[in-house]
């Protein structure tokens, strides 16, 4: 059963000087899913993801990753993860095709450098130095040094800010094709449409807390996609959320005998709206939050 | 699965091949760690050419040793410092500890820089000196082996050094101007760019305590003629006392490395 997944988070709490980071967070992440973690910035997304890949430690907690305590990762734990961090600017001077075949040669192995190079979009570009690659290209680099090792588990901090439309398409193509590959992929982002389009399932961390954890469609819980019936009466705007919009509509189109009902509207609310409900709800509630407990 | 990690060794061979093609690319690095003392060589030859150092030496064969040891000086501690403190601003040095890279094949890529880079301009200097400035060459075996230990001593400390003090520049892009004023300092109180016995006696004070003094004095004992050293402040080369000295300076840039360095930036928490 625990061979099932590749991450376990149990109270994962980590304290700053002046803050508490992560406040007791708890995180499953399956086997062979992508999970997307999201969350305002500040809100701990980066240094819960930073204890996984066993770049700082925890303060408390049980965590595994992959089975194993990353405080205690060795080489061969290493070796089983695929890391892509948020910003990179580094080997500027070296060629696309010079960087994937080096990468490979620190792993027992390896994926064929020129079939990653290929996979990411990028074999035009192989005797490119990385320093002359636009940002979307810099980034499918950065994707191809963490895939080269054939991880197992692949984290992906940010990997699309300041992308083009075009080229976020083009990056979730290539995701979709590392999970249909089996990689368990744990990716963060600000953006919405992208945890909608990639994740199989999604946490909300707000202020340090695991806020929710679901499918896309299932987060916020049953009523948060409740429609909303909205029109202008003689009394000003109306809302009314409902289950049966078609009754409300027709119960309106009763009441206004049969002409146009002023501004008429019905709508569900978007992934975005029920995440800024999610973690406004944080937000606006912190001091009750500290007397509780 | 069974999982077998490439060795270390393999590795830093391998980090070693892509530091020398990086070095080589990057024009700052080209001009100020490997060209500079050449060019130097050059002009003070060309500057001091109708000067006598006495005993028949003239300003190419003076200056040719100082400029081995400050090459050796750039090569190791400057050129370190300087790019590990951009590889760590950068994000080089996290992203390759999420890797299963070892740690010491990251340093043997660097030692392996060093030892290429060093001794390509080594190789450079004597050629430009001997061929072009007419600088007699010492073909005694003796004085190569005391060249060897110096070369050894001078390019190890240097890096260490180097190592430990790329944590001083809080930014990739500070890294030059913080590291080159302390290297250039260095080199004009320890005789590379003068005489080194015409320099004040609290100026000479202080330059015995780095090892670049001590790196240019063990130079001049191999390249410049046999009694020469009565022209040095001690009337000696000074030998065991600067190998002395620079053992203690590689023994503790080692400790100071091992427990400054780090692969996250200071603001990464």
């Amino acid at each position: 059963m625990g061979s099932d997944e590749a991450v376990r988070v149990r109270g994962l709490v980590k304290r700053y000087p002046n803050k508490v980071a992560v406040d007791g967070v708890d995180l499953d992440i399956h086997r062979g899913e992508v999970f997307a973690l999201l969350g305002p910035n500040g809100a701990g997304k980066t240094t819960t993801v930073e204890i996984l890949e066993g770049y700082r430690r925890a303060d408390q907690g049980e965590i595994r990753v992959l089975g194993v305590d990353p405080a205690r990762g060795d080489r061969v734990w290493r070796s089983r993860l695929g890391i892509v961090a948020q910003t990179s600017r580094d080997e500027a001077e070296l060629s696309v095709a010079e960087l994937v075949h080096h990468f490979a040669g620190y792993y027992p192995n390896p994926r064929d450098p020129d079939e990653v190079i290929a996979s990411v979009g990028l074999t035009e570009k192989r005797r490119t130095r990385t320093r002359k690659l636009s940002g979307g290209q810099r980034r499918r680099l950065d994707v191809a040094l963490g895939m080269v090792g054939n991880p197992e588990l692949l984290f992906l901090d940010e990997p699309t800010t300041g992308f083009d439309p075009e080229a976020r398409r083009q990056f979730w193509t290539l995701i979709e094709n590392l999970r249909t590959a089996g990689t368990t992929i744990l990716v963060t982002t600000h953006y919405l449409d992208e945890a909608e389009h990639l994740a199989d399932r999604v946490g909300v961390i707000a202020d340090g807390r695991m806020v929710e954890v679901a499918t896309p469609e299932a987060l916020g819980g049953r009523g948060a996609r409740t429609a909303r019936v909205s029109w202008l009466s003689a009394d000003g705007m109306r809302e009314i959320r409902t289950d049966e919009p078609t009754a409300e509509v027709a119960r309106l189109m009763a009441q206004y005998g049969g002409s146009e009902v002023p501004e008429l509207e019905v709508r569900r609310p978007s992934l975005e709206d029920i995440y800024l409900e999610l973690i406004g709800a944080v937000a606006a509630a912190p001091e009750l939050e500290g007397a509780a407990r | 699965m069974s999982a077998v990690l490439p060795s270390p060794m393999k590795v830093g061979l391998s980090r070693t091949g892509l530091e020398v093609r990086q070095f080589f690319r990057e024009r700052e690095q080209l001009i100020f760690t490997f060209f500079f003392p050449i060019v130097f060589l050059g002009i003070f030859s060309a500057v001091f050419s109708g000067t006598d150092f006495a005993g028949g030496v003239n300003a190419a064969t003076y200056f040719t040793p100082g400029m081995i040891a400050s090459g050796i000086f750039l090569t190791s501690f400057q050129s370190l410092s300087i790019t590990i403190a951009m590889e760590r601003d950068e994000g080089l040095l996290k992203r390759l500890r999420g890797t299963p890279m070892s740690p010491q094949s990251y340093f043997v890529g660097k030692i392996g820089l060093v030892l290429v880079t060093s001794v390509l301009q080594f190789g450079l200097l004597l050629a430009i000196a001997g061929l072009l400035l007419g600088v007699d060459i010492p073909s005694e075996p003796s004085k190569w082996l005391h060249f060897l230990w110096i070369f050894v001593l001078g390019t190890a400390s240097g890096s260490v050094l180097g190592i430990a003090f790329s944590v001083v520049p809080k930014s990739g892009k500070a890294a030059s101007a913080v590291v080159t004023p302390v290297v250039l300092l260095l080199q004009f109180i320890s005789g590379v760019y003068f005489v080194y016995s015409s320099l004040p006696a609290w100026m000479r004070t202080v330059a015995e305590i780095f090892p670049l003094k001590w790196l240019a004095q063990g130079m001049r004992s191999v390249f410049l003629p046999a009694g020469f050293e009565a022209n040095e402040p001690g009337g000696s080369w000074q030998l065991g006392l600067g190998a002395i000295m620079l053992s203690v300076w590689l023994v503790v840039g080692l400790v100071v490395a091992q427990r400054v360095f780090r692969w996250t930036r200071r603001d990464a928490g």
